[in-house]
């Protein structure tokens, strides 16, 4: 089978879609120079399909769309995150991972999006760069850069957390003391951020950031399907909650039971001692 | 401004996903249910259009006959009227469902068509794409920023420290995500008027699915148990020891 697969330069999710295309047959790896423009470039992509029985793209914010552009231009089903492909039936992801669906794609070309680290990356192959048309489509206009400095969530080695169980904005004090003693960011169940306690920027969870810390410490967080969906990128996860059966404690490597109020500033009191500060 | 939101009743699965005996839907029998968090958010946007610059907010879903419950909860923080596509519980595709919303839509003109990025159940991505494709209108997704300017919207979308800027003449489609805003709670004022608000009722066919569910899986991982290194203020040196040897302390 011939496919054709979409390339982001210097995007790892890119090329794990890159070695799961190579697996389905002789891959024609495609990318696009200047602004983004989904409707544009996947107008292109459709133009370059020929006879592919497959058109590949990662399972990123821009692959996801594009791909569903395409399938909305060739009026053909799309499946998103996938893990698998067999004949007809694809295995893909949903409920950010909490759930796995098997399903039969219909149509051609096979649309689909490669569930981000289901696949180990592919070496480079040669990629070629397709014209995009000038359409007048929405496309990138500028892009801002946030310098906020800080360390983000997302690349943070250590992620201190809160859940329900912190209270209030204020109790967060506690929290931000052993992130700042961990040189790590300081995250949040969506509790939080629908409290309003944190910006939505600190939330860690399927519909916030998902973050790939060495350690993650959650702490007064119950562990819903939702929040695991942003955490489970970590390493090892340290749950601390006063409730012996949340069911954070079967998702967590180690746990603590107790009052985060008690424990967390105990961990940053230990941390200054054995360190002589 | 006339502002369509299309919502998904969706439910709140708590610590672990629980199949039903068929494998084809979650158990929900003891979930509760609400809008798909990314819409809740394309919900309060909408109601703040209209509140500054007057207009019409009309909140749209497909689903079972128990999500009117959700286009009440859309009314009561103030859409004025309701489209419920009704169906008989089975999941819709993407495809189908896009379909449907246009046919609901029936011709009639919105300045703005809003959508959740993707479900928090399915996940398909797409459903907003499509009905732009099938209306002809221009879209940008994944929104966490929207200005209204004179015919047009400029949007903000987040790309990892950084934000990629769009501007589209109006009407357009905008899918968008949570943190866009931080949803209101429903006032019991907006609860009581939401109950005599209007309430359009639609129940086409379902069309085949092409992208056709055949079972749900619970991945497996789920139900290893932490190591339990103590509790309360005391765990402290221990967990130091374990910060040290994760290289993290």
């Amino acid at each position: 089978m011939n496919v054709l697969a979409l390339v982001e330069p210097a995007d790892e999710l890119s090329l794990q879609a890159l070695s799961f295309a190579q697996s389905l047959g002789d891959v024609r790896a495609v990318a696009f120079d200047g602004p983004y423009a989904p409707s544009a470039w996947a107008a292109a992509l459709v133009g370059a399909a020929g006879d592919a029985g497959a058109i590949v793209a990662a399972g990123s914010d821009r692959g996801n769309e594009l791909l569903a552009h395409v399938a909305a231009r060739l009026d053909q089903p799309f499946a998103a995150n996938v893990t698998a492909l067999d004949g007809d039936v694809v295995t893909r992801v949903r409920w950010g991972g909490s759930l796995i669906e098997e399903a039969r794609l219909h149509g051609a070309p096979k649309l689909l999006t490669v569930a981000p680290h289901t696949h180990a990356a592919a070496a480079g192959v040669p990629v070629e760069t397709l014209p995009a048309p000038e359409d007048g489509s929405p496309r990138v206009l500028e892009t801002i850069s946030d310098s906020a400095g800080g360390i983000s969530l997302r690349d943070a080695k250590v992620v201190v957390s809160g859940g329900r169980g912190v209270g209030s904005s204020e109790a967060f004090a506690v929290i931000e003391e052993l992130a700042g003693l961990l040189g790590g960011a300081v995250g949040c169940s969506r509790v939080v951020t629908s409290a309003g306690w944190r910006p939505h920027a600190d939330q860690v969870g399927q519909t916030g950031t998902k973050i790939s810390a060495d350690l993650y410490v959650a702490c007064g967080i119950s562990g819903a399907t939702q929040h695991i969906a942003g955490a489970k990128g970590a390493k090892k996860i340290l749950a601390i909650n006063s409730d012996p059966e949340a069911p954070i404690f079967a998702t967590a490597d180690y746990g603590v039971i107790g009052d985060l109020h008690e424990i967390v500033p105990a961990i940053s009191a230990e941390l200054r001692r054995v360190r002589g500060t | 401004m006339k502002i369509l939101c299309c919502v998904k009743r969706v439910p709140i699965t708590g610590g672990r996903m629980v199949l039903t005996a068929d494998a084809e839907a979650l158990e929900t029998k003891h979930l509760g249910f609400t809008i798909s968090p990314h819409e809740e958010c394309a919900v309060e946007e909408a109601v703040r259009i209209v509140e500054r610059d007057g207009g019409e907010v009309v909140a749209l879903t497909l689903g079972p006959a128990e999500a009117e419950e959700q286009l009440r909860d859309c009314m009561a923080i103030g859409a004025d009227r309701g489209v419920h596509v009704k169906t008989d519980g089975s999941e819709w595709d993407a495809q189908a469902t896009a379909a449907a919303i246009v046919e609901a839509i029936d011709g009639e003109s919105f300045d703005l068509l809003l959508f959740g990025n993707e479900s928090a159940d399915a996940a398909n991505y797409q459903v907003g794409i499509r009905v732009a494709y099938a209306l002809g209108l221009p879209v940008v997704t994944g929104l966490k920023k929207i200005e209204l300017l004179a015919g047009r919207a400029r949007c903000e979308r987040d790309v990892g420290g950084a934000r990629d800027v769009y501007e589209v003449p109006l009407p357009a489609v905008l899918t968008v995500l949570e943190g866009l805003n931080l949803p209101r709670y429903p006032s019991v004022p907006g609860r009581l008027r939401a109950k005599s608000k209007p309430l359009a009722v639609l129940e086409p066919a379902r069309p085949e699915s092409k992208l056709e569910k055949l079972r749900l899986v619970v991945p497996e991982g789920q139900g290893k148990q932490a190591e339990i290194l103590g509790s309360g203020a005391d765990a402290a040196p221990k967990v130091v020891e374990v910060m040290q040897r994760l290289g993290v302390a």
